[in-house]
């Protein structure tokens, strides 16, 4: 969906995304390297298990919520990433994805 | 050991990073927190460490914002970024979650400059993965490089859909179309407005520099668009949109729709400000006095948050908080603070001279919300529909809180930030009632997410300092 300009030369750090190592810049959200990894949708709804992807990207939607490091509905376009950062989609109302 | 500030400013865009600065240089004692990690809130974001090879793609009234955030920087005022408010107290305790550790402080004054956000307008799909905000574009665009990898349809109305094609344009972004949902009829209601805004000339110079640029690069740009779906299963596959009573097709993985910006009004609300129903702007916002004073002792709001008026002029009326907050804590008389006020105050006029041309010009259609079609989902965190909505109203339902209770709507995890504005407009639509009649969600702390872990955290801290 989205893609990067350029490499900005930002130092690395890596994340599991589903279990999956993947390289990404330090500093970045959350939910822009899950983005930029072309994963989407981040969760199912709470109430009708339908696809949800980021909407505003500035902390007010609550769509981008994923499971971070074992602790569920965490704003992923709120969080930095960090070395070793464990994410997982989220399904439902919390609790890992299958 | 709670820390107390004798000013606390929230919030660290034009409005905030501007009374943070002001205040100190006043000699007050000043602590400003943010929920971002650097400073420049969303209008100015990334200004200090921008990812783009040429900045200069984001125009030039980006630029402004990193001579704020430099004077901000040198000033010496506390600078706690990352850091959200969950609680806020009218005895001036303020509950953070600093780098997702709890904690309190206190304060002598607070300066809420929690700026805007987004007006959510529901439509079919609008909570399809493809489909997001404008605004979301554009931060993706400043804050780490990212832009569409295909071809993005825009949809909407107001300045910022124009700002982010032309920004988009200057690095090969391909647009499908522009569906511009201006309604045709409000250039005619803005024209009694514009002698007012022509002292703005900049401001509107600006903006048809923008429409020219859009339309020298070929986009196609649709007006008089009436209505938009979105459609497609796991993700966004197309757009149908209406024009001229014409209905057609795009197809297209990603969707950024806009439809002007509104006050971020949660932490006011949960602070029993009082709020106004603004006609003009068709959103809510706390009802402040010249200074930013609210009704709440010793609380100021500024900025966005406090009604829309654009970054130049939240930036002022920062100042003018400051100067405020400086006197209210005996650090310069009536006088003194009137004498320094009148550069601000002054440019706080003249910015908002052409707010009522802009605000009559982008208007979205009142039809968008009363004549929202009933599947439509308007709480996108319970999945609650018009229908639903207007059937609550049937049974005898007369305000959004008592809706909490027949629908759950508004009690999600975004606690009504997304459909609070839409439900108070929906139901005075139905009930044939003016909207400051009906009301708003009352909001309640915690307002951002805070695990009890974190709580516990807070608890022995208090324990042990005890």
């Amino acid at each position: 969906m989205f893609k990067k300009l350029h490499d900005d030369g930002a130092a690395r750090v890596t994340v599991t995304i589903d279990g999956q190592a993947v390289q990404v810049p330090a500093g970045e959200t959350v939910a822009a390297a899950t983005l930029i990894h072309g994963l989407s949708p981040f969760r199912t709804s709470a109430v009708s298990g339908v696809p949800r992807a980021p909407f505003c990207m500035m902390g007010v939607c609550f769509d981008c919520l994923v499971e971070i490091d074992g602790t569920p509905n965490r704003q992923a376009c709120q969080v930095r990433v960090a070395e070793g950062m464990a994410i997982r989609r989220q399904d439902g109302a919390g609790g890992s994805a299958p | 050991m709670t820390a107390r500030h004798e000013l606390a400013v929230i919030g660290a865009g034009p409005a905030g990073l501007a009374a943070a600065t002001t205040a100190t240089e006043l000699g007050l004692e000043v602590a400003i927190f943010d929920d971002q990690p650097a400073p420049g809130g969303q209008i100015y974001r990334g200004v200090e460490r921008t990812p783009l090879a040429d900045p200069a793609v984001l125009g030039e009234d980006y630029r402004r914002g990193a001579g704020l955030a430099e004077a901000f920087r040198a000033s010496g005022a506390a600078y706690h970024p990352s850091c959200g408010v969950w609680l806020l107290t009218p005895e001036r305790e303020i509950g953070l979650l600093d780098n997702g550790q709890a904690r309190f402080v206190t304060a002598g004054r607070v300066i809420i400059a929690g700026g805007a956000m987004e007006r959510p307008v529901p439509f079919p799909g609008w909570t399809l993965p493809g489909v997001m905000t404008a605004g979301a574009g554009q931060i993706l665009l400043k804050s780490v490089g990212m832009v569409p990898e295909k071809e993005v349809v825009l949809a909407g109305t107001g300045p910022l859909l124009l700002l982010l094609a032309a920004q988009y344009l200057r690095v090969g972004v391909r647009i499908a179309a522009l569906l511009d949902m201006t309604p045709r009829s409000n250039a005619l209601r803005a024209l009694p407005q514009l002698p007012a805004a022509l002292s703005a000339f900049g401001t509107l110079a600006k903006g048809l520099a923008l429409k020219r640029e859009i339309r020298r690069a070929g986009v196609r740009v649709v007006k008089g668009v009436t209505s938009l779906r979105a459609l497609g299963e796991a993700c966004l596959e197309a757009v149908v949109y209406e024009a001229g009573g014409r209905e057609q097709r795009l197809d297209s993985e990603l969707l950024l729709v806009h439809f002007g910006v509104i006050p971020d009004s949660n932490t006011t609300r949960s602070l029993g400000v009082r709020h106004l129903w603004d006609s003009r702007q068709l959103c809510w916002r706390p009802a402040v006095d010249a200074w930013g004073n609210t009704d709440v002792e010793g609380f100021a709001v500024v900025g966005d948050g406090a009604g829309i008026g654009g970054a130049l002029a939240a930036e002022h009326a920062g100042r003018l908080a400051a100067l405020e907050a400086a006197r209210a804590l005996g650090r310069i008389d009536v006088a003194e603070r009137d004498e320094r006020a009148a550069p601000a105050r002054a440019a706080v006029v003249k910015e908002l001279r052409v707010r009522p041309f802009l605000d009559a010009l982008f208007q979205p259609a009142p039809e968008l919300i009363s004549r929202l079609d009933d599947d439509t989902v308007v709480c996108r965190c319970e999945e609650v529909t018009a229908g639903q909505v207007r059937e609550a109203v049937g049974q005898g339902c007369t305000g959004p809180n008592q809706l909490k209770s027949f629908t759950r709507c508004g009690m999600g995890p975004c606690q009504g930030r997304q459909c609070g504005t839409t439900v108070s407009q929906l139901i005075g639509h139905t009930l044939g009632r003016p909207v400051e009649e009906i009301g708003a969600y009352r909001i309640r702390p915690p307002l951002k997410p805070i695990n009890l872990t974190q709580l516990a955290a807070l608890d022995s801290e208090e324990g042990e300092a005890a």
